[in-house]
């Protein structure tokens, strides 16, 4: 009746997870009844849970990334504890629990929390850089939102029933096959990223014709901002790459759940083709994660220099140019397979030859703030930090892509510590960079300065004092993944790398501090212009938070920094304009498609994972129910009348008229 | 085992590629980051003395400047790798003194073999060689992925099953090392480390003959035991019955490793150990 499922799946004589988990579930039983007994639900359910507005679902992937932020990063914290203790001992982790930490640390911080985080900045930002109302399929939006977070719901049940892979975040057989990991550890992680997997293509082929099809009047391809053009690359990649990892997990599905043996030990199965074929996704993966940061940092450091970006036409093909190279680089993740010297060493260059275009970006941003007028606010501040931090990963990057430099480094404390170096140093920094500058206008309220800071400085400071003696506990030979060691040599650079630990988790403490005193302050923070930093594109151009159809009436662009033009252009011929005539907005219904959807989605992955078929099959039928019924609407969507429209903007002009009078008179 | 202490001259020339790589790279990288930090205090807003220069941003000499930096870099360092490939791949010989020395490696749930042919021998997690000679080593895997590592002679390799590996090495001094497994193969990884015993060229078939004097022997029959998932804290030896036991292995002619669910009762005294924890 329920397959595999029995008592014994919970791991009652392990505390940690249990209590974990136990905390956990009450925290969510808690925040539901909250919301039952004060009534939000229906609030919740219409405005949130079946919306389709790209900047609602924006919202909730980046609350979902920030979430499991916290999950990995107590798996982090947990890790650094136990190596810093575990000198000739055990530890306190034991080697099943260690390596379930460390498999599920790599999978949620970077399908859980680097991809959401993202893809929550492009579904926020980009329909809105591009002067539109919305993104290309919006009920879609939402289906690959809640399949995202179905996948991270996967994840975290794993911790109370049954166990999570124990075979490092990429699952390389033969470890993960049947016959060395018998358990349901490595079947949560497969269907966990099948099923976000779905979602996150689905997102990624949104963005994308979003981009290429959706743009206001005016807004050629070389008027888009910068960051658009990031989404543009980072989703191309998406598309083309993430159909090759969930093939590759299907096959391994197939293995476990079939007896198949396409890399199996036996029967001519191949591991070396499982390596090739993760890492084709692997490597654009990360790619598809840094590039949208640097999209970010292109907008924040143009806006914070008060200049337009430096050589804009030279970071577009950067950005192209990356996306294209990135697929080319794949087999640098295995030099030391002895693939023999000519393969080692054409991928070792074109590995190298990336660093080129990223290169060419750094340089663009530096001059960017050349004979500008920096304002240090915290975005700026995290994107000065990502640049200086960014150089260095990318020193090491290049180190590890000379293959003889590769057969001492591979897999060691050094190659762990390049790839936070490059994640935290690019990505989490872009993605704070990123929240802290477009929180405002989410939110229609500014975050907390000097909290912000704080965060920074605690978050950068403590990354140096992590992963420094990671490098350095490389160079001593210590590889990664280590449960315990007695190397004597090794002991003390784990012991502060757990005093910066320490440190970026008052970091983050510091950044939960900020939200929570900004939500206090917001009437003192509350942005009325719409535009809080002297913004250059269009997102700034509506009010804060914009209204549901972003603007009354499309934006006419007229050249690079579309808002910038606008702004100089209002200025001249001062604000007195013709009466403006508004007419009906339609926008897209909400839909529970995408929740449902997911629902069933979560059932059924959670029957395939304990073998429980009967609900396998009514998963399924559910979910391709909920399909047929979306498919056969009649009625998808709604008219804003035009009276409505005309109030709402006006209202809007209203204040900034008065704001800009009030500037008059000072 | 750190990576600047090299004892062999496959791990000298890695280190010395490592350095010299680092140092071309910090020709850059070093004005950068001070051009970095300089231009953001300089032009903060604050400061009346900067020029603010909104128009300047596009400049033909800067870009080209740009892209050049970096795509010399690249030009450079591809010239290291490309030679660096050649020269230190893992299977291009080392010339050392001496007839050099046949080493066969299996990696075992969780310890190593070695297994030496030509001397009838073979030892699990400790590898005694002699100083100066070169070693011929064939790689191979009873289960799952290893890396094969001995961080102070240079250049890992992963051993794989049904597959076979080829790395040459050589240690020139005498001394004790230490190796590992250099990738994650499941909950007995860490105690994969290996000792290293470099002797002299003349103490070498001394310690043969010693070795060979063992009651214990290692055929198709004691390997099975032997692959059973456990960790091994002593350091057996063996004498080596059949030279092609290794062949066998790595044919498939004898079948991988059972991993947790056959294991009998190595694993079980081995999960016994956890409650002590």
């Amino acid at each position: 009746m329920l397959g595999k499922l029995d008592w014994s799946a919970i791991p009652f004589d392990q505390p940690i997870p249990l209590v974990a988990g136990a905390m956990v579930l009450v925290a969510i039983l808690g925040v539901l009844t909250w919301v039952v007994v004060k009534g939000h639900l229906p609030y919740l359910w219409s405005e949130w849970i079946t919306s389709v507005d790209h900047k609602r679902i924006g919202v909730m992937y980046i609350l979902l990334a920030s979430v499991m932020l916290l999950r990995g990063g107590s798996d982090a914290i947990m890790m650094r504890i136990q190596q810093a203790v575990a000198y000739q001992s055990q530890g306190y982790l034991p080697p099943e629990h260690y390596n379930q930490i460390f498999s599920a640390h790599g999978t949620i911080m970077i399908f859980f929390v680097a991809m959401p985080f993202v893809i929550g900045l492009m579904n926020l930002v980009v329909p809105l850089q591009l002067g539109v109302r919305d993104v290309a399929f919006p009920t879609l939006n939402s289906v690959g939102f809640w399949l995202t977070a179905t996948g991270a719901l996967l994840v975290n049940v794993s911790l109370v029933v049954g166990e999570f892979a124990r075979t490092g975040w990429l699952a390389f057989p033969p470890l993960s096959e049947l016959s060395y990991s018998p358990g349901v550890g490595v079947d949560y992680y497969a269907w966990s990223l099948q099923i976000s997997g779905v979602g996150t293509l689905v997102a990624g082929i949104n963005l994308v014709t979003t981009v290429l099809k959706l743009r206001t009047k005016g807004m050629n391809y070389l008027r888009m901002p910068m960051f658009c053009w990031t989404t543009l690359a980072s989703n191309l990649l998406i598309v083309a790459a993430f159909p090759i990892l969930t093939a590759t997990l299907a096959m391994l599905l197939l293995d476990r759940y079939l007896g198949f043996h396409f890399f199996t030990n036996e029967a001519g199965g191949n591991v070396m083709m499982f390596m090739n074929l993760i890492w084709a996704w692997g490597h654009p993966e990360v790619y598809i994660l840094v590039l949208p940061a640097f999209g970010v940092f292109s907008e924040v450091v143009s806006t914070f220099s008060g200049k337009a970006l430096f050589g804009y036409r030279s970071m577009v093909l950067a950005t192209m140019a990356i996306c294209v190279i990135s697929f080319m680089v794949w087999l640098h993740h295995f030099f030391t397979m002895g693939a023999g010297p000519d393969v080692n060493a054409i991928f070792g260059i074109a590995s190298m030859i990336i660093a080129v275009p990223t290169g060419v970006k750094i340089y663009n941003w530096l001059f960017t703030m050349y004979g500008g007028r920096i304002r240090f606010a915290t975005p700026m501040l995290w994107s000065v930090g990502f640049m200086v931090t960014f150089i260095i990963g990318g020193l090491t990057g290049v180190l590890v892509a000379v293959p003889p430099a590769d057969f001492m480094l591979h897999n060691s404390m050094f190659l762990v510590a390049h790839f936070h170096n490059v994640i935290i140093g690019g990505v989490l920094f872009g993605a704070f960079a990123g929240f802290e500058y477009w929180f405002p206008k989410a939110f229609g309220f500014r975050l907390d300065e000097r909290w912000g800071k704080a965060a920074f400085w605690f978050t950068f400071l403590g990354f140096y004092v992590t992963f420094m003696p990671l490098y350095i506990a490389g160079m001593l030979g210590m590889t990664r993944r280590m449960q315990h060691y007695d190397v004597a040599a090794w002991r003390p650079w784990m012991i502060v790398a757990a005093v910066g630990m320490a440190v970026l988790t008052i970091g983050v403490i510091c950044q939960i501090m900020q939200l929570v005193i900004s939500i206090r302050n917001r009437e003192a923070l509350r942005d009325r212009t719409g535009d809080p930093w002297d913004g250059r594109s269009l997102e700034w151009a509506t009010s804060s938070p914009p209204p549901v159809f972003n603007f009354a009436f499309n934006p006419d662009v007229r050249g690079e920094d579309a808002y910038w033009e606008m702004k100089a252009h209002a200025r001249q011929q001062s604000f007195e304009h013709e009466e403006l005539e508004y007419q009906d907005i339609e926008m897209p219904r909400n839909s529970p498609t995408g929740f449902v959807c997911a629902f069933f989605a979560a059932i059924m992955g959670f029957a395939l994972i304990w073998h429980i078929w009967w609900m396998v099959i009514l998963g399924g039928i559910g979910a391709f129910a909920t399909f047929v019924v979306f498919a056969w609407r009649d009625h998808d969507e709604y008219v804003i009348p035009a009276e409505e429209v005309a109030r709402i903007d006006r209202i809007n002009i209203e204040e900034r008229r008065s704001l800009v009078s009030m500037a008059g008179a000072v | 085992m750190n990576l600047l202490d090299p004892q062999g001259p496959v791990a000298a020339a890695n280190s010395t590629i490592l350095v010299d790589s680092i140092f071309i790279m910090l020709v850059i990288v070093v004005p950068t980051i001070i051009a970095i930090l300089g231009f953001a205090f300089w032009f903060r807003a604050s400061n009346p003395r900067a020029r603010f220069q909104p128009q300047f941003v596009y400049s033909g000499r800067v870009e080209m400047v740009v892209w050049a930096i970096p795509a010399l870099t690249v030009i450079l360092l591809g010239g290291v790798a490309w030679i660096g490939s050649h020269q230190l791949d893992p299977a291009a010989p080392v010339p050392g003194t001496g007839s050099p020395v046949r080493i066969q490696a299996v990696s075992l749930d969780w310890k190593w073999l070695f297994i030496y042919p030509d001397q009838r021998i073979a030892t699990v997690n400790t590898l005694t060689v002699p100083a100066g000679a070169e070693l011929n080593f064939q790689l191979t895997s009873s289960s799952v992925m290893n890396t094969f590592f001995i961080p102070q002679l240079g250049s890992m390799i992963y051993t794989m099953n049904g597959m076979v590996t080829k790395l040459n090495l050589r240690a020139d001094n005498e001394g004790k090392l230490q190796g590992l497994s250099a990738h994650f193969s499941g909950d007995g990884f860490p105690d994969m480390m290996f000792d290293v015993n470099v002797i002299s060229p003349l103490a070498f078939p001394e310690w043969v003959a010693n070795t060979a004097k063992t009651d214990a022997v290692l055929n198709a029959d004691s390997y099975k035991k032997l692959m059973q998932q456990g960790i091994e804290k002593g350091r057996p030896v063996y004498r080596l019955d059949d030279p092609r036991l290794f062949d066998l292995i790595a044919t498939q002619h004898i079948p991988p490793g059972p991993g947790p669910e056959l294991a009998s009762e190595a694993g079980r005294s081995h999960s016994g150990g956890h409650d002590a924890r």
